[in-house]
């Protein structure tokens, strides 16, 4: 008899574990992914669709083509998993039974919970990002305010870099010098990594971009148009871009598999979930104190996946454990981006600005769909 | 005169820049002139709590470590 492996979750981590350990196992395990529309989305291209340089549609393409075709794929949303019964519900009362469960729904955005953010931009969510662009190819003089509402938040370095890439637009457009860009940072730096803040405040500065230290965004008054920090500084705009507030999915809520804003405990090593042995979580659904960003969840679904096939194989648990890597570009305008590196262990390191690793973004940007998912970059 | 702290927060375990911004949220909660202690493990904490109490204010009486916690006072600005 064949292991049931369950995945909730198409997005890079459910669909990496998923292909991962149908690769490993064979016929030893039936791998099973729910996703709830069936749509996987390349979610950095958000950042792009926000200030006109990619096309929506091309951040989209069914889950289908991305497994392979021995994992079978339940397009429905799961309501509540059961892990004494090791039974997850879907919406039309059909239950999955499984040996091993994966956590892989990632994180939901929830702009509602900012007091009067009403007229606010994000561009974190796909018709987020459609409406900014709109908003910005309307917007031609005033003061643009970026800031962050909520820790942890998706992708750390998406606010400064968007910070750069306005400027790039605005300047394309000819406004720059009718436009204000400011930036408000949760600490007194741009940035949370002391040795990138480094790198990149000189740049904004250059670029006339203001930064306001610890400004951390808890409400609006959409009237007078100003926002509000919880230090007690208010700031007056024309347009505001908010980073919203993240937290789990509800389905981790509902099940009481996660903490108080629906991450899930997991071991940092092994992501395993503290309480239950058959389950694991990948990617931005944890609660390790680590960026929630592809790349952790591309990193963090091989080691789960290599743990399950071990697991179903009945072989030892494999050596290799998730060591905390994180690999992030950064954008810095103009052509140019460096990169973000660091696990547990060492320090985050950033070379200086090149328009090389703005190129690699870009390539990566167009070759994830023939390569991530299928798990072929280690 | 004994010291007496309104708010005690554990921030063991936590990541930059967490530890700050849960006390920026509890220091929110104090009446002028009480305090808010916290315990804290990320080493960045000390130079973020510096730099949080010159920035707002919120004088920093006291940071401290033992075996690995930061201790830290911050007494709430008068108004």
């Amino acid at each position: 008899m064949s292991a049931e492996v369950v995945i909730l979750g198409g997005g890079v981590g459910g669909t990496i574990v998923a292909n991962l350990v149908a690769k490993q196992t064979q016929d030893r395990a039936h791998v099973t992914l729910v996703d709830a529309t069936g749509i996987h989305v390349y979610q950095p291209g958000f950042l792009y669709v926000a200030v006109g340089l990619e096309q929506p549609a091309a951040l989209n393409r069914p889950e289908s083509r991305l497994l392979r075709d021995d994992v079978s794929l339940v397009i429905e949303r799961a309501m509540r998993v059961d892990p004494a019964e090791h039974t997850v519900y879907l919406e039309s009362g059909r239950r999955l039974r499984y040996d091993h469960l994966v956590l892989a729904t990632g994180s939901r955005t929830m702009m509602g919970e900012v007091p009067g953010a009403l007229d606010v931009y994000d561009f974190y969510t796909m018709s987020g990002a459609k409406r900014l662009f709109k908003a910005l190819e309307g917007f031609q003089q005033g003061t643009i305010v970026i800031g962050v509402a909520g820790i942890p938040y998706k992708c750390p370095p998406a606010p400064v870099e968007f910070a750069f890439l306005l400027d790039d637009y605005l300047r394309a457009r000819g406004i720059r010098n009718q436009t204000e860009i400011k930036l408000l940072s949760p600490l007194n730096r741009a940035f949370t990594i002391e040795a990138t803040s480094k790198l990149v405040q000189p740049i904004l500065a250059e670029r006339g971009i203001e930064l306001t230290g610890f400004f951390n965004v808890e409400s609006v008054d959409p009237v007078a148009k100003t926002v509000t920090s919880l230090e007690g500084e208010t700031m007056g705009y024309d347009l505001l871009i908010l980073v919203p507030p993240h937290r789990g999915q509800e389905v981790i809520e509902s099940s009481r598999l996660g903490d108080e804003r629906g991450w899930v405990p997991v071991d940092k090593n092994t992501l395993k979930h503290t309480e239950f042995a058959d389950i694991w979580a990948v990617g931005d659904t944890t609660n390790i104190p680590i960026s929630k960003s592809g790349s952790v969840a591309h990193y963090e679904a091989t080691v789960a996946a290599a743990e399950i096939a071990a697991e179903v194989k009945g072989e030892p648990a494999p050596a290799h454990v998730y060591d905390g890597k994180v690999m992030c570009f950064l954008e810095t305008g103009q052509g140019k981006a460096t990169t973000i590196r660091f696990d547990y262990d060492h320090p985050p390191v950033s070379p200086a600005p090149a328009r090389r690793w703005h190129w690699a973004k870009a390539l990566f940007n167009k070759t994830y769909w023939h390569t991530v998912p299928q798990g072929r970059l280690p | 005169m004994s010291i007496t702290i309104a708010v005690t927060l554990d921030l063991k375990g936590l990541s930059c820049p967490m530890p700050i911004i849960k006390t920026a949220k509890a220091m929110k909660t104090l009446a002028p002139g009480e305090l808010l202690e916290a315990y804290a493990t990320d080493p960045g904490s000390v130079p973020d709590f510096q730099a949080w109490a010159k920035t707002t204010g919120n004088p920093l009486v006291e940071s401290t470590q033992l075996g690995g916690v930061f201790h830290f006072i911050l007494k709430k600005k008068e108004m």
